[in-house]
Parts: C-alpha cells; sequence; structure tokens
C-alpha cells in the first residue's frame, strides 16, 4: 500500500499521563511517528498535539480512530488534504571563524534565519519554517561544519477563519479519501 | 460530613449499586478493610489469588451483565490482576480493578511493594486512575463505573495510596460525569443504514455473523427479528454463542477455526456476511485472503476503530448495535432465501459433529452433551482455555445470551474456575457448571477454598485426558506427533476436592457418566467430577493455522484407543 505522510492534530485533555497513552498507543500499534509537537491551545485545559505519522491511509485513519478513543483525547482530525500551515523551529549550531562567518550570515540571512549566539568558533542560527525550508539551510551549512542541532517538530493548522480548529471527527465510512 | 477516602470508597461503591467484590488485602488496603464491616451491604469475597479475583469479578459481569469488581493490594497484588485485567480488557468486559498504593510520600520511591501498575496496565485498561486525594475520589469511581458499563465495556483501574484512604474530605456523590472526550456513538448513520438495507434486500445468500457485542448490548431479540423477517442464516463466533438460540431453525452454529463445516462453508458462499458486533479475530476469518470471498460485508459495532481494521467492508455502520438494529428491521423487507437455506441444511447433513454415541470410550463430546440434557440446557457454562472449552461450545446448545462464559481474546488457561465462581455469585438461582481441563484447572484450583469458604456452589467437570490436550493436537496435526512439554502429571482431583472439603467423583466409563452429573446437580453445593476421558480425542472440526476457512479438516475415522488407561491416579 502506498506510504505517504500524514498531519493529525489532537486536542487533548491537560492530565496526568495522557502523552504517555498516546505514546504507548503508538508502540503497542506499531505506528512510526515522524514527529510530535505539544503545547497548549486557545482553551484552558487543553493542549494541542501535531503528530506527523507514515503510513498507508488505511494504517493512518487507524491511528487517528485508535486516538480518538483514548478518553482524554477530546478530538483527533487529518487535515493532511486540508490547506494548511506547517511549521517547525530549529536551532543549529555551526562552526564559524573570522573568514567563514560572514558568508553563514549572509546564508541566514537569505532564509531569514536569526543568529541568536556568537562565539569564537561557532554561530547559533534560529529558523522557522517548513520541512524543505530547514533542510535546505542545513544542506548549505553543512559544509561549515554542522555541531550541534536542535529541532521542535512540526505544529500545523489549517489556513483561513472557518478550518482554524480541527474538525470534529468524521464517522467511520464518510471520509474523503485524502492525499498528501 | 467529612469521611475518609475508604468511606467514601465504600459509599460510592454502593452508590453504583455494588453489592459483592472479590478481593484480596495487605498492608496498603488496611484502612479500607478496616472500614468495609461499617458497609455490610457491601459483600467481600475473599479469593485464594489475585488473578482469582479477577476473573471472578469478570465472570460475574458477563453472567449479569453488571460490573465487576476486584481488588488488590499495591505490589505483587496488582500484578497478579494484569491476566483477569487484560482477559477483560479483550473480551469487552465491564470491570472495576481497585489496587492499593504506597502512601503518596513513597510514591516513585520503590518503596516496599511499590508498583507503577497503571503504567503496567496503561495498554490494558479502557482507562485508568491513580486516586491522589480523597476529595476527588467519589468522581473519580463515577467515572471509572460509567467509563466500564458504556460504550464497548472495558476494564477500568484505580490506583488507591494508602494515605488517601485515611484523609478526610467533603462526600457528596457527583451526578454526572465530565468526560468531553469520551463519545459513545449511538445510532448507526441514516444512509449507510439504508445502504445496508439495499443489499439485504437484494442478497441472495445472506449470512448473519455475530459477536459477543450482540449480548453486551441486549440485541437478541432484535437480531431474531432481522433473521427471521429476512430468512437469513445465523452464525456465531465464540463469544457470540448465546446471542442468537442454537436451536433456532436458522441457527448453523459458530463459524471458525472450530467452527462446524456448515458455517464455514456458508462463509465462503455468501454473497451479503452481515457482521453483528464482532471483530474479525483471525479465528474467527482464518487466511484474510480467503474469508468470504464472494462477498460484500456489512460490519455493525459500537467501535469505530474495529471497522476496517482487519477486513474491508462495503458497508460499515457505527452504533449500538441494538439501535442499529432496531432502525434496520424498519427498513428491510420480508424475504425468502429458500435455495440458500437448503444448500446450509444439506451442508450440515454432510459435515455433522461427532457421532457422541459412535465409541466405547468416554469422550468429552458425550459428557458435554449429557451436562447440556441433565440441565436442559438452561445452565451457565464457564469454561478454562483448550480442547474442553471449544466442545463445550460446540456440544452444549447455547440458548440464552449470557450463559456461555469463555475467554475468547486472551485465551486465558484458569479463566474457568474463577469466572464460574463469579458468576454463580452474580446468579445464585441458576446451575453453573464449570466445564475445564486438567491443565486449565491446575493453573487455579487453588479457588476450590474460596467455593467452600463462601458456599458458591459451583458443579465442576473435568475433563481429564493427561495432556495439555490443544496444543497436544496441534503437535499431533502439524508436528508429527511430538509431543513435547504437552503429557501433564495430574493430582487426584477427587482427593484433592476431598481435601478442600468439596464431594467428588471420578468417573471411567461411560455407563457412569449420567449418574454422575445428577449426583453434582443434586448435592447443595459446589462438586467436582472427574471425566477421565480419551487421551488423544482431538477437536474437529478445524482449520489449520494459516489457513482458509474453507479447508477444514474433519473427523477422521479412527481405532479408539484402549481405555482405562493404566496410570491413572
Amino acid at each position: 500500500m502506498a506510504t505517504n505522510q500524514h498531519t493529525l492534530v489532537a486536542i487533548v485533555q491537560d492530565k496526568p499521563g495522557v502523552l504517555n497513552r498516546m505514546a504507548s498507543l503508538f508502540r503497542r500499534r506499531g505506528f512510526n511517528i515522524e514527529s510530535i509537537a505539544v503545547g497548549h491551545s486557545e482553551v484552558a485545559h487543553l493542549s494541542r498535539v501535531t503528530i506527523i505519522v507514515n503510513g498507508s491511509n488505511a494504517m493512518v485513519e487507524q491511528v487517528r480512530k485508535q486516538l480518538d478513543k483514548l478518553v482524554d483525547v477530546v478530538r483527533v482530525s487529518d487535515i493532511t488534504g486540508d490547506n494548511i500551515t506547517v511549521r517547525e523551529l530549529a536551532l543549529v549550531k555551526v562552526r564559524a571563524n573570522s573568514a567563514s562567518r560572514g558568508e553563514i550570515i549572509e546564508i541566514a540571512d537569505i532564509f531569514r534565519a536569526n543568529i541568536v549566539d556568537v562565539a569564537s568558533d561557532s554561530l547559533t542560527i534560529e529558523i522557522t519554517g517548513d520541512e524543505d525550508k530547514i533542510e535546505s539551510l542545513f544542506k548549505l551549512l553543512k559544509g561549515f561544519g554542522i555541531r550541534e542541532i536542535a529541532r521542535t517538530g512540526r505544529v500545523a493548522m489549517v489556513r483561513g477563519n472557518i478550518g482554524s480548529a480541527p474538525k470534529e471527527a468524521q464517522p467511520a465510512g464518510k471520509r474523503v479519501k485524502k492525499q498528501s | 460530613m467529612k469521611k475518609t477516602g475508604a468511606q467514601i470508597l465504600c459509599e460510592s461503591l454502593i452508590a453504583e449499586g455494588v453489592d459483592v467484590m472479590f478481593g484480596f488485602p495487605g498492608g496498603v488496603l488496611l484502612p479500607f478493610y478496616d472500614t468495609l464491616p461499617q458497609y455490610p451491604q457491601i459483600r467481600h469475597i475473599l479469593v485464594r489469588h489475585e488473578q482469582g479475583a479477577a476473573h471472578a469479578a469478570d465472570g460475574y459481569a458477563r453472567a449479569t451483565g453488571r460490573v465487576g469488581v476486584c481488588m488488590a493490594t499495591s505490589g505483587p497484588g496488582a500484578t497478579n490482576l494484569v491476566t483477569g485485567i487484560a482477559n477483560a480488557y479483550l473480551d469487552s468486559v465491564p470491570m472495576v480493578a481497585l489496587t492499593g498504593q504506597v502512601a503518596r510520600p513513597f510514591i516513585g520511591k520503590d518503596a516496599f511493594q511499590e508498583i507503577d501498575i497503571t503504567g503496567i496496565t496503561l495498554p490494558i485498561t479502557k482507562h485508568s486512575y491513580v486516586a491522589m486525594d480523597a476529595g476527588s475520589l467519589a468522581g473519580i469511581v463515577k467515572e471509572a463505573f460509567y467509563l466500564a458499563r458504556s460504550g464497548r465495556p472495558g476494564p477500568v483501574l484505580i490506583d488507591l495510596p494508602k494515605d488517601v484512604q485515611t484523609d478526610q474530605a467533603e462526600y457528596s456523590y457527583p451526578e454526572k460525569v465530565d468526560l468531553p472526550g469520551y463519545k459513545v456513538p449511538s445510532r448507526g448513520h441514516p444512509t449507510q443504514l439504508k445502504n445496508a438495507a439495499k443489499l439485504i434486500n437484494e442478497a441472495k445468500r445472506p449470512l448473519i455473523i455475530t459477536g459477543r457485542g450482540v449480548i453486551i448490548s441486549g440485541a437478541s431479540e432484535e437480531l431474531k427479528q432481522l433473521a427471521e423477517t429476512s430468512q437469513i442464516p445465523v452464525i456465531t463466533t465464540l463469544l457470540g454463542i448465546g446471542g442468537f438460540p442454537e436451536n433456532h431453525v436458522l441457527s448453523y452454529g459458530m463459524a471458525g477455526m472450530h467452527g462446524t463445516g456448515c458455517a464455514n462453508k456458508a462463509m465462503d458462499s455468501t454473497d451479503l456476511l452481515i457482521a453483528v458486533g464482532m471483530r474479525f479475530d483471525d479465528r474467527v476469518t482464518g487466511k484474510i485472503a480467503g474469508f468470504a470471498p464472494k462477498a460484500k460485508i456489512i460490519h455493525i459495532d459500537l467501535d469505530p476503530a474495529e471497522i476496517g481494521k482487519n477486513v474491508a467492508v462495503t458497508v460499515p455502520i457505527v452504533g449500538d448495535v441494538k439501535a442499529v438494529l432496531q432502525a434496520l428491521i424498519k427498513l428491510i423487507e420480508a424475504g425468502e432465501h429458500v435455495e440458500w437455506i437448503n444448500q446450509l441444511d444439506e451442508w450440515l447433513k454432510q459435515h455433522p459433529l461427532t457421532d457422541v454415541n459412535d465409541s466405547n470410550g468416554l469422550l468429552p463430546q458425550y459428557i458435554i452433551h449429557q451436562i447440556y440434557e441433565a440441565t436442559r440446557g438452561e445452565a451457565i457454562t464457564v469454561t478454562g482455555v483448550g480442547q474442553h472449552q471449544m466442545w463445550a461450545a460446540q456440544y452444549y446448545v447455547h440458548t440464552e445470551p449470557g450463559h456461555f462464559i469463555s475467554s475468547g481474546g486472551l485465551g486465558t488457561m484458569g479463566f474457568g474456575l474463577p469466572a464460574a465462581m463469579g458468576a454463580k455469585v452474580g446468579c445464585p438461582d441458576k446451575t453453573v457448571w464449570c466445564i475445564d481441563g486438567d491443565g486449565s484447572l491446575q493453573m487455579t484450583i487453588q479457588e476450590l477454598a474460596t467455593l467452600v469458604q463462601d458456599n458458591i456452589a459451583v458443579k465442576i467437570a473435568v475433563l481429564n485426558n493427561g495432556y495439555l490436550g490443544m496444543v497436544r493436537q496441534w503437535q499431533d496435526l502439524f508436528y508429527e506427533k511430538r509431543y513435547v512439554a504437552t503429557p501433564i502429571s495430574c493430582p487426584d482431583f477427587v482427593k484433592v476436592a476431598e481435601a478442600y472439603r468439596i464431594p467428588g467423583l471420578r468417573v471411567n466409563r461411560r455407563e457412569e457418566v449420567v449418574g454422575a452429573i445428577d449426583q453434582a446437580m443434586a448435592y447443595d453445593g459446589p462438586f467436582l467430577i472427574d471425566f477421565m476421558i480419551e487421551p488423544e480425542e482431538n477437536v474437529f472440526p478445524m482449520v489449520p493455522p494459516g489457513a482458509s476457512n474453507i479447508e477444514f479438516i474433519e473427523q477422521p475415522k479412527k481405532e479408539v484407543s484402549t481405555w482405562p488407561r493404566t496410570s491413572t491416579p
């Protein structure tokens, strides 16, 4: 079956163990998680979890339904086919000396990335964007020597007013087939 | 008015209608047990091993439809519940498991008998709680019972730190639960109902297969109405047994690995399989590629995650089985499928179950049949796991929902005796037979003591063949009879029973069967019969593992071995 990347958004209650329950479910059912990001939502006591998962449509639908069964999970939607904004933040520490510093800063500028720390032998760059943009920056910096990378995992939101909150889970069998 | 956590727990249990619980005390539960006598409404049954408590609560729940309650202390007590909780989870049995926990200041310190039981049970509970303050306890109990019994039922665990039991808090039992993330689909989607009705009305060879969902939902009447209106034959899964009366003219028995030849042929030929409250377990489907190859499939189930999990379906209907069937009945036309039904009757004749009279030896099938006769089919039959379980499923004619109690999903040996105990406690006016194997019984035989202490009149039939029979059968059929680790020595079960002060009989010959069963039934209290059956009798038909259902093997013509054995206990 064709495997592709899906973006799921889950709204969950801030209760002890909720992440543990989700992680346990992924492990137990053999779901392969590419990225997961958790933070507060616009509603008190509710957190928003963005999950990037690779798999066939049927497998991801099974992930979604199993997640939806967890008592602390208020709702889950697969927003892959929607018009969405996906962003990730990364910090990258790159080797830099007086000779290379100028060129690195130039590259950072092109990517609208920020220099957040300068030391005698390194620069730390903060970049926000989709995966392609971040990967492109890394590729260009590779030649200078990347010392460390820290990434937040991706967060996603449907564009426009109406789609800004995840839709209620649709009844099984009624889902429109989505492609990424 | 302020009450202690232990009092709040008892009050809350009573508010939920709990009148019996199965438990085993321990250090961190002392405050609870010290409080329990203040609440004589709650009958506490002391088991001999915590696994017995969980299975008893399970058997109680399946027999009564109410939530079963079990309790164990922290550490090893809690881990001993794990098998029973997993068993309840896989068979969707409503259960609340209460575990003691070390006092809050000791949590996370590897204190004596401290174990992370909510962590351990995470994948086998519907939900779980650690009650971290006495004030939240009533709300937790309320939610736990609601979750355990509603929707697709399952076990819920509450972990109770010792000092929470002694802390004081204001008590009032909440009237409502607030669970925004918990959804219970109620009735099917109208479009899907219409689609399903259209398929049913057009089908030439429709077939209904039912699972435990019919029993949980109490939908037997609706099921009967659907089958009768459209004249659709009905087969069941192992756990679906009892949801449709097996003496009904449209009943064609159990399907799957040890299903009838007729049921498996019907699944192979049907053009419309209507799956009601079942989840396409591999023991039912056989090889997926060969499952119901000519059929469109309508799948009715409460749990949306079951739809399309193992088998692709044509029309999914998510909803409570009873409500869905009620709606569906209104949309279907009266039908006749004379040719199809004649075909099934023909298959029934071609593939009968073993003739229980056709042997000189003591055949297990004959024994089950005689228990059926003696109880007029009205007993609750509870089994362990193995060959005896399949014979009990095949040779007792099951007609009532909740009267056949067996470990399906987990296949837990040792389930029989404690579950029978729970069933009898829940239904004291019913005759309860525990049909067990010599291997299975030895896993939880200590509960004989519980039967005596609480005078629980379970009748026990041990089908004793001196083997772990089902595993031996696989070795016989697929491993060239290399019987490795399956010959099993047994104690003299009659003497063991006697040691527990339970009367017992040994039956070696077929002429003794009826008399022994009558004697057991006439006795007012628990009774054990040790039936020394044909040691190498196999369960047939059988679909070999990994094969399609249609490739079932039937009982070969065989020589009856010399009996009785010389090495009997």
